[in-house]
């Protein structure tokens, strides 16, 4: 866990919970079966509260955990993926934000957590996808995963600007998928979320070659007005250098 | 007038019980864990279940205005069977969860020295978790069985007041009162217990450490025989409050003592989503 997040965590935990996780944390170093229950029993310790841009007190208390476990690569993997199956929705989500962390602390667990990531980019919870799209799975997720991931973020209206490394993995073939999106929801007379601009504009000719720019005539009045909507927003984007 | 019910597997039950329920009163549940008809055959079914009761069901139940908290353990019957018995091994993980409110339901079924193995365990995990337990009773040769049980109770080291002892009738109520520890009826349609003879046993017996459950599940069972009950108490001249502390106060105050009930007002509302899920049917 970077140093920021652990000290806001150590301001923001009261004496009597900062207490508990030290007690858990030492536990767990000492005896890592201890971690299966004391990682179900966070939130009622620590909170549940935000704490900072996408993480709640019970995340970081969650991660501080994981990453004291006296473990390495396939042994750690297989502890971590078990929090993960007997977890519920809050437990699975941190041990998702957990991940780059882990790699971070022991290289040898490397890709071991990719499956975390797969299963639940598979679900529908978009807490669950939105965890599992940090620095771990920019990292690791294979080009074609990684385009249906941010593909299913524009469907299930995660913001972009929440997935981890969107500015090093964009490419020409996830430019062309999110113009085909925009073209079907034009030519069904809808909006198209502003945030997959910037990353059409890094390969603009994706959008030349699409069906969209022919949509503003359309003869239908409702494509005409979405297309455009669609391409004012594209026009009002920033060019590649300021893409974000 | 407010309503808990000790003891009831909503996830056998429809979403007309679940706002019937409501109009009735009943505004929080316990789901204890339980055999579900027919055997399982692996660990794997359990957790899935498990994950069930603390997920999607409670879940289910907001959305109508209920709060539901469960109850985790082997449960006698499917602890005969070699294939389920090493579920005591995943278990504490479950029992660290905020919905579990106790572990349950533990005791016998036949009396075999299965049963008496996962019984002795499950009573030590319930110590080692800080956590009440509910104990059936068998339905054959349930007076042994219920005297078998208190034994077995008072050699775990367990306090009594920390202990349901449930599906209680006329011939066993005494001993149970005796003990120290809570006393469950579950009110049927046909079997086990009526609401009339539930009140004779209120008059005879009096209602400290008394619930009252309907425990409803997927065989002919009535979820509303909580409120049938409070409402033949009052016809029998029981006052507003007694009724009150026999169907609210009793049952928090039993699961209270796991420090994870945690009851607050909710109102029903059907837009939430659980994993992405809704219980709407068409497309959602």
């Amino acid at each position: 866990m970077d140093s920021p997040l652990s000290s806001l965590l150590d301001r923001t935990l009261t004496p009597e919970a900062h207490r508990w996780l030290s007690d858990a944390v030492a536990r767990a170093a000492g005896d890592p079966a201890t971690v299966r229950t004391a990682f179900p029993a966070v939130g009622r310790r620590c909170g549940r509260g935000h704490l900072t841009a996408g993480w709640t007190v019970a995340d970081a208390a969650r991660v501080r955990l994981l990453i004291a476990l006296p473990l390495r690569g396939a042994a750690l993997a297989e502890e971590v993926t078990a929090l993960h199956r007997y977890g519920d929705a809050g437990e699975q989500r941190a041990v998702l934000r957990a991940l780059a962390a882990l790699e971070d602390a022991d290289p040898s667990f490397g890709a071991l957590g990719l499956p975390l990531v797969r299963e639940a980019l598979r679900g529908n919870d978009t807490d669950l996808i939105e965890a599992a799209l940090g620095p771990y799975a920019a990292r690791h997720l294979a080009a074609d995963a990684y385009r249906q991931a941010v593909l299913k973020c524009v469907f299930c209206g995660i913001p972009l600007d929440r997935v981890a490394g969107l500015e090093d993995r964009v490419d020409r073939e996830l430019a062309r998928m999110l113009v085909d999106f925009a073209h079907e929801r034009v030519a069904a007379g809808r909006d198209v979320p502003d945030d997959i601009w910037p990353v059409v504009r890094v390969h603009p000719d994706t959008l030349e070659a699409s069906g969209l720019p022919a949509e503003a005539d359309s003869a239908v009045p409702e494509r005409r007005a979405a297309a455009a909507r669609a391409l004012a927003a594209y026009d009002a984007t920033p060019t590649a250098a300021g893409a974000a | 007038m407010r309503i808990f019910d000790p003891h009831i597997h909503m996830t056998s039950r429809t979403t007309d019980d679940y706002e019937a329920m409501y109009a009735a009163g009943v505004r929080a549940v316990v789901e204890p864990s339980f055999w579900l008809g027919q055997p399982r055959t692996s660990v794997g079914s359990f957790t899935d279940y498990f994950d069930a009761l603390l997920g999607w069901e409670p879940f289910r139940a907001a959305q109508f205005g209920i709060q539901h908290r469960c109850t985790v353990a082997l449960n006698p019957k499917e602890a005969n069977d070699p294939r389920c018995a090493e579920v005591l091994d995943v278990l504490p993980r479950y029992l660290a969860k905020d919905g579990v409110v106790a572990v349950g339901e533990i005791g016998y079924d036949s009396m075999t020295p299965e049963e008496d193995e996962a019984l002795a365990r499950q009573l030590a995990l319930a110590v080692e978790h800080d956590l009440p337990v509910l104990v059936h009773t068998p339905h054959r040769d349930k007076a042994v069985g219920t005297r078998r049980t208190l034994d077995v109770v008072r050699e775990s080291g367990i306090p009594p007041e920390r202990v349901l002892v449930d599906h209680l009738n006329e011939l066993t109520v005494a001993m149970v009162a005796d003990s120290g520890c809570w006393m469950g009826f579950s009110i049927y349609p046909d079997t086990k217990m009526s609401e009339e003879r539930m009140v004779r046993v209120l008059q005879e017996h009096g209602t400290a450490r008394m619930l009252v459950n309907s425990a409803a599940d997927w065989g002919r069972s009535d979820p509303l025989k909580t409120r049938r009950t409070a409402d033949a108490m009052l016809a029998a001249g029981f006052d507003d409050d007694t009724v009150d502390q026999v169907m609210w106060r009793n049952p928090v105050d039993f699961y209270g003592q796991s420090g994870r009930l945690g009851l607050d007002e909710i109102k029903p509302d059907d837009t939430a989503l659980f994993q992405g899920n809704s219980i709407k049917r068409g497309g959602e």
